[in-house]
């Protein structure tokens, strides 16, 4: 097979390459090493340097696009965050996130967590629009931008939202831990909460955003940052308690489909130089 | 093999979506129209319930519905979400003709809020925040912290310097802005790789569920 057959492969052989080396280590696993990068491990310090009992702000900003990278790393930071018996508030300011979050925390309490209870240990707010809007206002009383939770109770009801008896605003909070797909998510927080309110955060994010936030970890406003799905590897593996959730599952096929990306760069790259004037072809 | 049949009607849907990899087809465009309906019909939905609902018509109900309660004296301004409610109105005047003009005032609004917002954001978190972390010592008392910091320092300034066009690129400056090249290069290269890695998560996650939801695969 020459450089010139290379040049005419029909496209579809490559889609059906990568097809295979993402199923095959699905089915078959292959246990390659994973390490527990700087940033990550930064995530897992600071949610583990949360006093024991306090009252976390976890905001969900995704929707079921960004499924396979920012499930995991939400599931494993709930099992981090009730292990130390806090309390949980979630927010969702992406309209396609609140069933996918609510299905996503139900199932880790249910599985993880049975004697704990909606509303008295984990609270979730649900959806609002206004992106920065609802930020500005979470910082004038939480209530006052949800006035209401997923489930339609007041959460000015204390007797069924005992949870939110504590909550008035940013200041209730140690920490805020924000799962981002993009806009508005972790820039948003930074920039309208953090940098106002001087609220500690960490972030979880889809690895094409990850870059973005670089900066923000480089310079103290990010406590810790999590990167795709590689992010959400780490922090499992971090974690421990022998969770090995979809994200660790999906490294190996994650691997192999970036040097398979590698080789098709490199190959690309010969058959464009050989091509030049005064190349080999 | 699951039995829920949702599941199936997601499992067949993805095959659908996939059948593109090998050309355009029927199926394909029968599941991304699908999805571009549903998408329609749940955002609409969802938007009339979490903000018209629950921002505006119930608020105002409570302020107007017991008369006297009103009272701003005791920290209830419900009712001024009246001109929020109009001005949102005002938005659909684009739909006739001649009294479109008047959605410019709920624009204008918008857009002064919103700049209002992202300035003030951006200058404390990206501009000032990020100023003074860059501005590092470039020895820490360990040699490898140092070689990092340098590195930055070096990346940062000819980056800097290579969108500084109010002098040709030669001499010096052309040297340094095309060290500040190759440090754009490398970030792009990061870039890419993490673009990758996302879109690879996104067929993994896919055959995930078809592997494991579907078929049972554990």
């Amino acid at each position: 097979m020459g450089l010139e057959s290379i040049e005419k492969l029909d496209r579809r052989w490559l889609f059906l390459l990568m097809g295979l080396l993402v199923l095959g280590p699905l089915i078959a696993p292959i246990g390659l090493p994973l390490t527990v990068s700087v940033p990550v491990q930064g995530f897992f310090d600071t949610v583990a340097k949360v006093p024991d009992g306090s009252t976390v702000l976890m905001s969900c900003d995704y929707d079921p696009a960004s499924r396979p990278e920012l499930v995991p790393m939400t599931k494993t930071a709930m099992h981090q965050l009730m292990d130390k018996n806090c309390k949980v508030v979630v927010t969702v300011l992406w309209p396609g996130g609140p069933g996918i979050v609510d299905q996503t925390l139900r199932e880790v309490m249910r599985e993880s967590y049975p004697a704990k209870k909606y509303g008295v240990d984990w609270v979730n707010l649900g959806y609002k629009a206004g992106n920065e809007a609802v930020m500005v206002v979470m910082g004038q009383g939480i209530a006052n931008a949800f006035p209401e939770d997923y489930t339609s109770q007041s959460t000015t009801d204390y007797t069924k939202l005992p949870i939110m008896r504590g909550v008035r605003d940013y200041s209730s909070f140690p920490l805020l831990v924000n799962i981002s797909a993009g806009y508005p998510g972790t820039k948003e927080w930074v920039q309208q909460v953090q940098s106002r309110f001087h609220l500690p955060m960490v972030s979880g994010c889809t690895a094409v955003s990850a870059p973005e936030y670089y900066p923000y970890l480089q310079s103290g406003q990010l406590q810790g940052l999590l990167g795709g799905m590689a992010g959400a590897a780490e922090y499992e593996k971090a974690y421990g308690h022998g969770l090995k959730g979809a994200a660790t599952k999906g490294m190996d096929a994650q691997s192999l489909a970036h040097v398979f990306v590698a080789i098709c760069i490199l190959l690309g790259n010969v058959v464009q130089i050989t091509r030049r004037p005064g190349g080999a072809a | 093999m699951s039995h829920d049949f949702g599941l199936w009607i997601a499992a067949l849907l993805t095959l659908c979506i996939f059948s593109f990899l090998y050309k355009d087809n029927p199926f394909y465009k029968f599941a991304e129209h699908l999805f571009v309906g549903v998408s329609a019909g749940y955002y609409i939905v969802l938007n009339f319930w979490t903000v018209i609902m629950t921002n505006l018509w119930d608020p105002l109900v409570k302020a107007f519905s017991n008369p006297g309660t009103f009272s701003p004296q005791q920290g209830d301004y419900r009712a001024l979400l009246l001109i929020p409610g109009i001005l949102g109105l005002l938005l659909f005047t684009r739909l006739f003709g001649k009294i479109g003009w008047m959605s410019r005032w709920a624009l204008a609004v918008i857009i002064g809020v919103y700049a209002g917002l992202k300035t003030t954001g951006f200058a404390q978190s990206d501009l000032v925040a990020q100023v003074q972390a860059s501005l590092q010592p470039l020895w820490t008392g360990s040699l490898g912290q140092s070689i990092s910091v340098i590195l930055f320092t070096i990346g940062l300034i000819c980056s800097l310097l290579f969108f500084f066009f109010s002098r040709e690129h030669k001499g010096a400056l052309g040297v340094a802005s095309k060290i500040g090249v190759y440090f754009l290069m490398i970030s792009f290269g990061a870039g890419y790789g993490y673009t990758v890695m996302s879109r690879v998560s996104l067929l993994i996650g896919r055959f995930q569920f078809l592997l494991e939801d579907w078929l049972g695969f554990k």
